[in-house]
């Protein structure tokens, strides 16, 4: 079972100084959730938990072992991102988007086997994109995009998943969708970590939430413990109301 | 993914056909044509020594440098625009042509050998990517846009040495400095550099097709799925440079084959470059072999710039399929 770990980590934001260290780890069957405003540093410290990314201090251990001695594929074949921007200047079909997944564990030489044809159709299937599998991304709406994005996530089959705002562009559907896969994810015992905007996506989806506040403040805990009213209305300054629908606590901008 | 193999290997053996027909074109027309039938006595060893002379002697040394000068350029221009995720990127845009013409322009209007000419265009072309690469590392991180600018404004001052040379030269130079700036194979006497560097460069090109796949994504999906994104940006760029490099030094700067070829193929093979960087190779080469038969052949005795035809060839070609696509 695969564990990534924060030991002492602090992000590197530019234009803001200090920073309070980090440490967590997130175990085989997790699902943490990260709140905080706009420019809190949640997507810096999505890339630097990748790897992607060098902290101001600190370190991240891919089952006891820096990020930064290991080659970008050891650390790939473990661990998969969704990000939150895309590029495709060359755009490729849905079906090779999600392919590329497959890459970490490739030799140069090697053509994609049956096999590995095999989990991007499932992944295609699992995020209902079957239909769309020849299409140019370039040619998908937003939403339709997000999904080929995590899609690929999936066919990496990593042990860690972090994701930037997976639930981005999508529609009511498709977030429950996607939120019901990360959780299939966790519970065959991958730990996945998600940036998200949704309080009431990460109080349903959840159970671990960190807290990252504008002036570099952290604090993180079990999902019961964090997400008190007052805690939520200090990080985003913004009063909220709270009710209560199927026994379950909502929270709702005033 | 047999559906996908059965594409690859279909587009590419078309393309096989393409550039050996038009290899076989290149050596049969010229002033004193060669029928099917004598070509086929000259390859089992008959044949007239004319012919002979014609064909093993000035006609096939000139096509295999047209075919592999076009295949230089367009994987050249191929990789260029995957490294620097730009379309409009081609072998040119980074200056290394401007350093080779200003080497080759020196070398004419000191009034050295043809071979002089060759070797300081090689070395224009070495020290114009030296210059680049170390310039877009600056102080900073590099990045696609910062080399993009870095290649661009010193191919601007390239070009203004070439001007200022151009008007130093004499009536009886200029014809052949022009030529050179336009492209020219007529000089081009021996195939065999090119052919060695396009064809290192293709082995170690294909293994790399699926990481500049990734690489396309932009560098932090590639890094996230496993792809060393520095050293095979640095690969890409010497690679390029280099193919580049031995292609003005075999003809001089040929426009057009390196931005066209590579896109042509897109709009038609898709985007995957497993499949576009050999294509680019076979296309580009079979492009600039009909290119050159027709540029030493419409006014004959006269000859053209082959520059010229890539261009009045390439441009409706690929407007046409530019028109087509989705």
């Amino acid at each position: 079972m695969t564990m990534l770990e924060a030991l002492e980590l602090v992000i590197d934001i530019p234009g803001r100084k200090g920073g309070s260290p980090l440490s967590l780890q997130i175990e085989p069957g997790q699902r943490w959730g990260v709140l905080g405003p706009n420019g809190a540093g949640k997507t810096t410290l999505l890339h630097t938990l990748a790897g992607l990314r060098t902290p101001r201090a600190g370190q991240v251990l891919l089952d006891g072992v820096p990020l930064s001695e290991l080659r970008r594929r050891q650390v790939a074949r473990q661990l998969a991102v969704v990000f939150q921007e895309r590029q495709d200047s060359f755009p490729a079909t849905v079906m090779e988007s999600v392919l590329i997944g497959r890459h970490p564990f490739l030799s140069p030489w090697q053509r994609q086997s049956a096999g590995d044809l095999a989990l991007a159709q499932a992944a295609l299937a699992s995020l209902s994109l079957t239909s769309l599998q020849d299409r140019l991304v370039n040619t998908l709406s937003g939403g339709e995009r997000q999904r080929v994005s995590i899609a690929t996530a999936l066919c990496q089959q990593p042990a860690i998943l972090l994701a930037d705002e997976p639930t981005n562009h999508l529609d009511l559907h498709h977030q429950v969708l996607a939120m019901q896969l990360l959780q299939q994810q966790a519970e065959s015992g991958a730990g996945v970590f998600m940036c998200l905007h949704d309080l009431n996506l990460a109080a349903r989806w959840c159970d671990h939430i960190l807290l990252m506040y504008p002036d570099g403040a952290l604090c993180h805990g079990p999902v019961e413990t964090m997400l008190v009213p007052e805690a939520l209305e200090r990080l985003y300054d913004q009063k909220l109301v709270v009710t209560e629908v199927n026994g379950r606590a909502f929270f709702i901008p005033q | 993914m047999p559906d996908s193999s059965y594409r690859y290997v279909f587009s590419l053996s078309l393309l096989m056909v393409a550039s050996l027909l038009a290899l076989l074109l290149a050596v049969a027309v010229g002033s004193v044509p060669v029928s099917l039938a004598e070509l086929w006595a000259l390859f089992s060893g008959r044949g007239l020594p004319l012919h002979q002379e014609l064909v093993f002697g000035l006609r096939a040394p000139r096509a295999l440098a047209a075919f592999a000068t076009g295949g230089l350029l367009s994987l050249a221009g191929a990789l260029m625009q995957v490294l620097l995720r730009n379309p409009l990127a081609d072998p040119y845009v980074l200056g290394i042509s401007g350093g080779a013409a200003v080497g080759a322009l020196l070398s004419m209007l000191l009034g050295l050998g043809t071979a002089m000419v060759s070797g300081s265009a090689f070395t224009g072309a070495f020290i114009s990517t030296l210059l680049v690469f170390g310039l877009a590392q600056g102080q900073g991180s590099w990045t696609p846009t910062r080399l993009l600018l870095t290649g661009v404004v010193v191919a601007a001052g390239w070009g203004a040495l070439i001007t200022f040379m151009l008007t130093l030269g004499s009536a009886q130079q200029l014809p052949g400095m022009l030529y050179w700036l336009m492209g020219d194979l007529s000089y081009a006497r021996s195939p065999w550099l090119a052919w060695l560097v396009l064809i290192l460069a293709l082995l170690l090109t294909l293994p790399l097709g699926r990481s500049l796949n990734v690489l396309a994504r932009g560098p932090l999906q590639a890094a996230a799925l496993g792809v060393a994104v520095k050293p095979l940006a640095w690969c890409v760029y010497g690679l390029a440079s280099l193919l580049t490099a031995a292609a003005v030094t075999t003809a001089g700067s040929i426009g057009f084959v390196g931005l066209i070829v590579p896109h042509m193929l897109r709009l038609v093979l898709g985007n995957d470059q497993r499949m576009i960087l050999p294509a680019s190779v076979l296309a580009g080469g079979a492009l600039l072999t009909v290119a050159d038969t027709v540029a030493r052949t419409i006014i004959a005795p006269q000859q053209l710039p082959v520059g010229v035809i890539t261009a009045l060839i390439g441009v409706p070609v690929f407007l046409f399929l530019l028109y087509r696509s989705r």
